[in-house]
């Protein structure tokens, strides 16, 4: 960690969206992350999305748990209530939060750590129950904030300064897979072109959207043994996809060439153009992704790109069946009180 | 030996096998008696096991209307042979045995001074005809009702009408189950005419209460309180609070126009994820609550801490169990005062709110849900396994159509766009309960960041030892605004001027009231309070130290109510005599009775030397 105040993070400043906003208003505080961390750069991403989707910031919430990574949702959208939770627990905190008010829209920010070794649970529960949401988690390999420790997503065989991992590496994008998550994607912190894209996808989904984001730690764990470090990535990065959102405002111009490219419209109207890297690779085969994933990492490849999508996808308001009238936090006495009369009814039947 | 003869005035305890169905029927036994006018007070005593174990049920029938236990058993229906002879053991000299003689017990395994009653169940519902035998066992149940219905002398237009409102709509099932109640009654009157002397006798002592659980009414409160989102696991004894929020909801909250529910009920993967779901809702500014008990108040403290210090409503209903760990897991106690009041690491106090009976379950479920908002912390409901998962006669519920729910404060868009100064943990108005946003309130004011760590009033980042300090100052006034607005205690002055005091809390309630009259009867004579919450009213530290004893009647080992009192009031611990009560069943009036004569006694005598 550094303690050197660093500028706001840079971003071309006269661009306006629709909403007449600049990247200036979905900007936060100055980052307190070391100058090269992954983290800041997902901000920046998520900043440039939300821009480009014209989103109006406080109708964002964003959660987190306890971690550098969890400790970004401070530095970008400083128009929208953040909420820096517990360690491993941001997912439970975010399900309520939603259940509350399912008209926000909620950003999920962990670590590999908070995520896949103290969260796990969490982490899979809050996918299987669709709740609608983008749920980022910023994958470095260690544990940036207690000073690198191995995480549960660490290499087998990966060295800290005192110790081996001797323990395999949990997969979170597999594992969401299993778990029924509908919109699953991994990218690199390094890779803003295709990152922004996948998020701005993510945000347009109605569902449990989880994005794995590699993101390298330079002061634990970017040597060049890890495969979360900046030089690995860049060189066994595969990706399958390469994603465009169309919103539904914009019109659909250009052609491609047939069999190349895949258009699926969401739940909002949107439209996700997949532009095909991979000629095999479906995005809608959940069991084929699962084994493609396995044999990719067992050649020492990456995969990235938007990895599985169901735009039908059910949200756990959906499921719960509840009402759409108004936001349950919005619902009042009328709604909510039966009253004297009806308590009367009820006494009588415990006579 | 003489028979006991006893009307409107005697204990009953039924003697099962878990999974038998008996139940209900049990039950049933219990609510003619209501209908009859006579109080009861009953309790189901059931080991953590689906089916095969024993289980009991004991109800007290009080013309009196004391409704604690009364110890002691007069009437048992030793229905389960594997606990044959420690139910017999149980029975009062002169007290009555009823089992199923089918196979008759053979004399060595019976009391000399305990009159048997047998009924040929088995053989009985061997001729209701075109029975499964599932359906059989279950009518067995029923035959001994018929068969006590008679002995007892039940009025018989009672038991038809409550077996009529059992089955309503299904009348073969009614049919069948008073050809069981018949068969039972009429084997009695024949066979066993003038052998029991305990009757019951209609009378007029049970006006318009109702018969209710406690997790059945706090369920209901939390409707009545304005809950929309619950998130829970399952535990022993507080399972059914969840369970009835959810019935309750299905039927009084669902939208009528468009069948969607006015409500969100999760089942978590575990207590941490429970509470965070309600912590998270809590945040984004709806009612929320859980259930549980121990274990799970042991999981939940990293949570309760992170809402204390993020200043964050949470309702949470903590029914008590035997413990500490699995502990007794089906067994009652007050057990978790202490882990609760002091929940969480770092320094933290909570409020808790201690019901009596159902009744009040209802009434302080309800107004926990104004009490976390209007103080902006957690607030604990602490029931137990007593009131919670047995069926109390207490008031009816009570709700006032013109009450409001205060929502506390929360700044609103309007006042943000008046230009109202807006700082998350800024005490405005000197109560030391600062205003929130909700997210999404507006486009560029009132956005807030909320964290466990240490904050400045505008919930800025500060590791500044003074900043912590102001902030953990403001939270300990907060708590003395919390004071002025939790239930009072209840005073009960004693008949005669006294120096001695009693004070007690939650289910110990009615046995205390017998106790207090029984002692009075005998010339002793003590002023008692009820505590009602924590943080203690100025009240309670008052009512101690205008006596020189006080008794702190509690169902724990390490009187945790009397040190909380020691340690927040500041009283001097010599004044207090613990009056303690742990082995899992309920307190009896007969205990406290005697415990408090005796120390008296004692006294008096060294006193008089
Ligand atoms: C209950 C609890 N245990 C341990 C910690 C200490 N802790 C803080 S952050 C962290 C690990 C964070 O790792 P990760 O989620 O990968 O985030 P990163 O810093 O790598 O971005 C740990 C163990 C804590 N805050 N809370
Ligand atoms: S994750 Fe690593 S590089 Fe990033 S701020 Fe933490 S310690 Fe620094
Ligand atoms: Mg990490």
């Amino acid at each position: 960690m550094t303690y050197i105040a660093k500028p706001k993070l840079h971003h071309k400043a006269i661009a306006v969206n629709a909403l007449g906003f600049t990247h200036r208003d979905y900007e936060g505080r100055i980052s307190t992350l070391c100058a090269g961390c992954g983290h800041d750069s997902i901000s920046a991403a998520l900043i440039q999305a939300c821009f480009e989707l014209s989103i109006e910031p406080h109708r964002v919430a964003k959660l987190s748990g306890i971690g550098c990574s969890s400790k970004t949702p401070d530095y970008f959208l400083g128009q929208s209530h953040g909420f820096n939770s517990v360690h491993g627990r941001m997912p439970s905190v975010l399900t309520g939060a939603n259940l509350a008010n399912r008209d926000l829209i909620y950003l999920g920010v962990s670590g590999d750590g908070d995520s896949a070794s103290i969260g796990l649970g969490q982490f899979a529960h809050c996918l299987r129950r669709g709740v609608n949401m983008v749920y980022i988690c910023e994958n470095n390999g260690v544990y940036g904030l207690t000073k690198g420790q191995f995480s549960a997503t660490a290499d087998k065989g990966s060295r800290s300064k005192t110790a081996v991992n001797s323990d395999s590496p949990i997969d979170l994008v597999s594992m969401a897979l299993v778990l029924g998550a509908s919109f699953v994607a991994r990218s690199f912190s390094g890779d803003k072109k295709q990152l922004v894209p996948l998020l701005k996808a993510a945000i347009a989904h109605r569902g449990s959207a989880i994005l794995d984001v590699i993101s390298p730690c330079i002061q634990f764990n970017n040597n060049p043994q890890s495969t979360k470090s900046y030089d690995y990535v860049r060189a066994h990065d595969e990706a399958v996809n390469a994603v465009d959102l169309i919103e539904p405002r914009e019109e659909i111009t250009v052609d491609y060439a047939p069999g190349t490219v895949e258009e699926v419209r969401q739940h909002d109207g949107s439209v996700i153009r997949l532009a095909k890297l991979h000629p095999d690779y479906d995005p809608h085969d959940r069991v084929a992704a699962i084994s493609y994933l396995q044999e990719r990492h067992r050649a020492g490849e990456i995969v990235t790109g938007l990895l599985y999508l169901d735009p039908e996808a059910k949200d756990l308001h959906d499921n719960l069946g509840t009402t759409a009238k108004a936001p349950l936090n919005q619902l009042g006495e009328k709604d909510l009180c039966p009253g004297s009369k009806t308590l009367e009814k009820i006494n009588a039947r415990y006579r | 030996m003489q028979p006991l003869a006893a009307t409107n005035d005697f204990v009953v305890k039924f003697a099962n096998i878990n999974g038998s169905g008996s139940a209900s029927a049990n039950e049933l036994f219990a609510r003619c008696i209501l209908r009859m006018g006579v109080p009861v007070a009953s309790r189901n005593i059931f080991p953590s096991n689906i089916q095969g174990l024993p289980t009991w049920y004991e109800v007290r029938v009080s013309g009196e209307g004391w409704l604690g236990r009364r110890g002691g058993v007069d009437m048992m229906v030793a229905m389960n042979p594997q606990t044959w002879d420690k139910d017999m053991a149980e029975v009062e000299p002169g007290g009555y045995v009823v089992y199923d003689s089918t196979k008759p017990m053979p004399v060595s395994r019976f009391r000399e001074d305990v009159t048997v009653l047998g009924v040929p169940l088995t053989l009985l519902s061997n001729t209701l005809e075109g029975t499964l035998p599932r359906e059989r066992q279950l009518l067995k149940n029923i035959i001994y009702l018929g068969a006590l219905s008679s002995l007892l002398d039940f009025d018989p237009a009672v038991v038809e009408g409550l077996i009529g409102n059992q089955f309503k709509g299904k009348d073969k099932l009614i049919a069948l189950n008073m050809k069981a109640i018949k068969l039972g009654h009429d084997y009695a009157a024949e066979h066993l005419a003038g052998k029991c002397q305990l009757k019951v006798e209609n009378a007029d002592m049970v006006g318009d209460r109702i018969f209710i659980g406690g997790n059945d009414a706090a369920g209901l409160g939390a409707v009545y309180g304005g809950a929309t989102v619950c998130a829970w696991y399952p535990i022993t004894p507080s399972t059914s609070v969840a369970e009835s929020f959810s019935k309750h909801c299905k039927a009084l909250r669902v939208d009528p126009e468009s069948g969607q529910n006015n409500f969100a009920i999760v089942q978590a993967e575990d207590e941490i994820a429970a509470i965070g779901m309600v912590i998270g809702a809590g945040w984004n500014g709806a009612r929320s609550f859980t259930a549980t008990s121990g274990p799970g108040i042991s999981l939940m403290q990293e949570f309760f801490g992170l809402a204390y210090s993020a200043e964050i409503p949470a309702v949470i209903i903590d029914i008590q169990r035997g413990g500490p760990s699995t502990g007794m897991p089906t067994r009652t106690q007050q057990s978790d005062i202490l882990s609760v009041a002091y929940a969480s690491h770092g320094d933290t106090k909570h409020v808790m709110l201690f019901p009596e009976d159902p009744h009040e379950s209802f009434e302080f479920a309800a107004q926990a849900f104004d009490l976390a908002e209007r103080l902006q912390t957690p607030i604990f409901v602490m029931m137990d396994l007593d009131i919670g998962m047995n069926d109390w006669l207490c008031k009816p519920l009570h709700w006032d159509d013109s009450r409001k729910y205060d929502r506390g404060k929360i700044m609103t868009r309007e006042m943000l766009e008046a230009g109202t100064e807006f700082g998350r943990y800024l005490d405005v108005d000197g109560d030391a309960v600062p205003f929130r946003t909700l997210p999404g309130v507006h486009p560029t004011k009132g956005a807030y960041f909320t964290r466990g760590s240490s904050h400045d009033a505008y919930a800025r980042y500060s590791e500044e030892g003074s900043v912590y300090i102001d902030i953990t100052q403001r939270l300990l006034r907060k708590f003395e605004t919390a004071k002025t607005l939790v239930p009072a205690p209840v005073l009960r002055p004693a008949k005669a001027p006294t120096r001695w005091g009693a004070i007690y809390f939650g289910s110990s309630s009615v046995a205390m009231d017998e106790a207090m009259e029984t002692l009075e009867e005998h010339g002793l004579h003590l002023d008692t309070l009820r505590v009602r919450a924590f943080p203690f009213a100025d009240e309670v530290a008052e009512f101690v130290r205008a006596h020189d004893q006080v008794f702190v009647v509690e169902q724990n080992r390490d009187a945790q109510l009397q040190k909380l009192l020691i340690t927040e009031c500041g009283l001097e611990p010599s004044r207090f005599v613990s009056l303690l009560h742990y082995d899992g069943t309920p307190i009896t009036a007969r205990y406290i009775t005697g415990m408090i004569a005796g120390r008296m006694a004692t006294i008096r005598k060294d006193a008089a030397e």
